[in-house]
């Protein structure tokens, strides 16, 4: 059998779980953080870490600042007696797409996923410095926040997008956040409040900047019978790809995301009617360049979580897009949906994940 | 002045880095740090499996729980195994050769890592029982800098039975 | 029901302490282009890249896979990382296996990289944390203790590591892309060689290497290349946590489910038996006799006596790390998929002066962390 012509086994988001996001968590460690999401995820459908046969990590030491911060991590499960375990130096959602293709495999039916970092620890906008060329790039140090800022005067000067329209992206991310409590950033304030807003790098005002968050995430994914079992009403993953782009910045158009495009022509996006999108877009103006590569239109609820500009954990945040779309499904408010995660400078690496209820 | 750019390949760049970084104990490794600010070792008990762990890192690694009962426990423990360190490295402050040991203190389930000294290099052994030298009251920090190091208590060894299961 | 998997191309660097004639990108460019051309295929027949490494602090580049997706020519393609400490090479190879197993992918090409002498890997792994003792003189100090306490409870005799030493090291010397080369080696310059770790020798502890390793795997409607495919057996991976009351640190029960598991896959009752050679993780000499004692070759306390009579020596019944492993080249994160690629090279029969006769059958094994971390893999000549 071809890849082409294989059929998916379904695999249900069995329960999410993510923990209160805050600018900076210095009580507890890595592993007091984690310890409540697990518990909680596991809580939700009365499972233990027995019945889950994978378990799969997302994380960076650069958070930390030390090697093998997922290592004491994983004491927050206690994987006694030893279990199938594995790590990514990515965002959870890419966790989640390892275990994804474990469970497609059919020999286990349930997987724990889960990501964390604490971005307060160190000045994030350096330490992302040090994902661009080593040799060439990062000895400049051009920091995240600027690189950013080139791409949204790119789509500016494209004239594909405004201020305004980031200041309206912000607003409305923040409004929407009022009605997620793990939000960190949650008010009413309507654009033209925002427009005064001081530039952070110019065009980028503050409101287009994502906050820095400390936070975890978990997600079960079930298969086969246990997804009936865990869920009266399982969502189904039933489309998940993700792509590469180059990683220099002055050979990619990056008003567009062909990645992301591609991700969600693999993933089938567009073979049915898509009520809502969780967007990993940290920066606001990236919001527009991945919903136009997503090709969604504008029926679409885009990020009613509040997405990252309301909380964006570091190597949850993708996670947390996935588990939030199912969530919106499992009540009742969304038939399908479309979660997305990046990574990398100015959208440089995509996920898109398709989520349908019964 | 000679065309530096036909001087051959360029091998070595370099880049210093330097990034800082905030450390949180959390909850657990606080009270450790504070009994180390005492003068005591503080370890905690896991709720599920009754292990004393010191230090605690806020959950019992088996049972994924968190540990909350405090323990103090002895100044007094037992050299499970050691090495002899003799390799230089960077950002390293004691002078080699010097041994580093595995030290079950008397009440927990988990040795740690601790510097041995008052003895020859060559004389440490499996089993010996050593106690921790703090320094000055004065000078007491929550901080592992509050031990100055671990010495032999002149107690008879402790017999391989004892201690065997927490190699 | 899973698929097929097997590798259809190999290539690895030259390792070495020092390669500064490549760049990061030029280093696991060597080795993925060599797995490419022995596999007959080009950078287009790929459908996905997994890379691993251990910790990114090695080098000093951050979540290194987005600055070499062009390298390694993943544009347009999905692009994977995996970090497991020192199993990272193969669990590595686990992952982009799995990718294939599962029907998502025909052909993947997973690569493992270190260029250790582009950072300070001892300081990385030293950092100095607020509360703990400066006391980690790197991985050595860490895993010499461990080592002390199997020399007590195996009673083995404290010539035995200076054997595997000498062992490997010539083996090494049919491996012309090991790092180390020394012609001379024999148990008296061990023994003279500077204590480390006591009871740890210089020339008991592996180097440090900048080197890469690479595959190609496919699933068995897409089989091409210039050797036979290696066939996937059985392949498993464990972790247990670091440090627990009561833990075995020298027979640790997540190599033992490890094994057990990959063994039930590939029929494997009798290791030492059935198995015509392995590839095993040993960065430090002891760990030979302790991994032999773990994955069952022999009983329990009897590890050392099996490398005292020979048995694991390229001409023994049972040649483990006929490459001259991890103790002559150790570029970290590429350590435990050059284990992987090494068994996979001997059942092609493309292990050139280090070929042991007739291989059909072979374990690579790879832990990392302190020893909680396991990955295995099983490879045959036979389609399984």
């Amino acid at each position: 059998m071809s890849a082409a012509e294989r059929t998916v086994r379904p695999v249900s988001i069995a329960s999410f779980a993510q923990s209160q996001n805050v600018r900076k968590d210095d009580e507890r460690n890595e592993v007091e953080g984690l310890m409540p999401v697990i518990a909680e995820v596991f809580g939700n459908i009365g499972i233990t870490k027995d019945d889950v046969g994978f378990i799969c990590s997302g994380s960076t030491d650069y958070l930390i600042g030390g090697p093998f911060s997922f290592v004491m991590a994983l004491d927050a499960v206690g994987v006694w007696p030893p279990k199938r375990e594995s790590h990514v130096e990515m965002d959870g959602a890419w966790a989640l797409y390892e275990a994804w293709v474990l469970l497609q495999e059919g020999e286990i039916d349930a997987a724990l996923v889960y990501s964390f970092g604490r971005s307060s620890l160190g000045d994030l906008n350096e330490i992302l410095t040090l994902q661009m060329d080593p040799y060439y790039e990062a000895p400049l140090w051009p920091d995240i926040v600027s690189l950013s800022a080139l791409q949204a005067r790119a789509l500016i000067d494209a004239g594909k997008a405004t201020e305004a329209d980031f200041a309206a992206i912000a607003s409305r991310s923040r409004r929407d956040a009022l009605s997620n409590p793990k939000a960190q950033v949650a008010k009413d304030v309507s654009p033209e409040v925002l427009l005064q807003d001081e530039y952070v790098v110019a065009p980028l005002r503050r409101h287009a900047l994502p906050p820095i968050t400390d936070g975890a995430a978990a997600i079960v994914l079930a298969a086969g019978d246990k997804a009936r079992e865990w869920s009266d009403r399982p969502v189904w993953i039933t489309g998940f790809d993700h792509r590469m782009e180059t990683h220099s910045l002055g050979a990619r158009d990056l008003t567009s995301s062909p990645s992301t495009a591609k991700a969600a022509e693999m993933a089938g996006v567009a073979s049915g009617k898509v009520d809502v999108a969780e967007i990993h877009a940290p920066f606001a103006h990236q919001e527009i360049i991945v919903a136009e590569a997503l090709g969604l239109d504008d029926s679409v609820v885009i990020n009613p979580s509040g997405g990252p500009l309301a909380a964006n954990p570091l190597m949850s945040a993708g996670l947390i897009r996935i588990g939030e779309a199912a969530e919106r499904i499992r009540s009742g408010k969304a038939d399908r949906a479309v979660a997305h995660a990046t990574s990398g400078p100015c959208l440089q690496q995509n996920l898109v994940c398709v989520l349908e209820g019964e | 002045m000679a065309d530096e750019t036909t001087a051959g390949p360029v091998t070595t760049l370099a880049t210093p880095i330097r990034l800082d970084f905030d450390f949180t104990p959390g909850v657990a490794q606080s009270r450790f740090l504070r009994g180390l600010e005492q003068g005591k070792f503080m370890g905690q008990r896991c709720p599920s499996c009754g292990k004393v762990y010191v230090p605690s890192r806020g959950s019992c690694p088996t049972d994924g729980v968190p540990t909350t009962e405090d323990v103090l426990l002895s100044n007094v423990g037992t050299v499970t195994t050691y090495c002899v360190v003799n390799v230089p490295f960077a950002g390293q402050s004691i002078e080699i050769p010097y041994i580093c040991a595995q030290v079950l203190l008397d009440g927990a389930n988990v040795s740690f890592m601790g510097l041995i000294q008052e003895i020859p290099a060559d004389q440490i052994r499996m089993g010996m029982r050593v106690e921790a030298v703090w320094v000055d009251e004065s000078e007491l920090t929550p901080s592992l800098a509050s031990v100055r190091y671990f010495r032999p208590n002149g107690e008879t060894d402790a017999d391989y039975e004892t201690y065997k299961e927490y190699l | 029901m899973a698929e097929r998997c097997a590798v259809i191309g190999v290539g690895q660097t030259h390792h070495k302490s020092k390669r500064d004639d490549v760049s990061i990108a030029g280093l696991v460019r060597e080795a993925a282009k060599m797995a490419l051309a022995d596999a007959d295929l080009t950078w287009s027949d790929i459908d996905a890249v997994v890379i691993g490494k251990a910790p990114d602090m090695f080098e000093g580049n951050m979540m290194p896979e987005i600055y070499l997706a062009p390298a390694l020519g993943a544009v347009g393609k999905p692009m994977f990382r995996v970090h497991t400490a020192g199993s990272v090479g193969g669990s590595t190879a686990l992952v982009a296996a799995h990718l294939i197993s599962s029907g998502i992918h025909k052909r993947v090409l997973t690569v493992a990289y270190e260029k250790q002498s582009d950072s300070d890997a001892m300081w990385a792994l030293s950092v100095p944390q607020p509360f703990a003792a400066p006391l980690l003189a790197g991985a050595g100090g860490y895993f010499a203790p461990h080592i002390r306490a199997y020399m007590r409870r195996s009673g083995a005799p404290e010539y035995i590591g200076r054997m595997v030493a000498v062992k490997d090291r010539k083996n090494a010397m049919r491996n012309p892309y090991a790092h180390l080369h020394l012609p001379d080696i024999d148990m008296k310059m061990v023994e003279d060689s500077m204590m480390l770790w006591d009871p740890l020798r210089y020339l008991e502890a592996c180097p440090s290497s900048d080197g890469a390793a690479a595959m190609v795997l496919s699933s068995e409607d897409a089989i091409s290349g210039h050797y036979p495919p290696a066939w996937i057996h059985g392949m498993a991976m464990r972790s247990e946590p670091t440090m627990f009351a009561g833990r075995d640190q020298i027979n640790p029960q997540a190599g033992r489910d490890c094994s057990a598991d990959v063994y039930a896959q590939a029929g494997i009752t009798n290791p030492r038996e059935q198995f015509d050679c392995a590839e095993v993780y040993v960065p430090f000499s002891w760990y030979e006799p302790m991994w032999l004692e773990n994955l069952g070759f022999c009983d329990l306390g009897d590890g050392w006596k099996l490398t005292e009579a020979g048995a694991t020596a390229f001409d023994g019944d049972i040649p483990w790390n006929a490459s001259g492993g991890v103790l002559s080249s150790n570029p970290i994160g590429a350590s435990g998929m050059l284990r992987f690629l090494e068994v996979a090279m001997q059942v092609r029969g493309q292990a050139g002066e280090h070929q042991v006769d007739g291989a059909k059958l072979a374990l690579g094994q790879a832990y990392g962390g302190g020893s909680q971390f396991f990955a295995m893999w099983v490879v045959g000549s036979e389609k399984p």
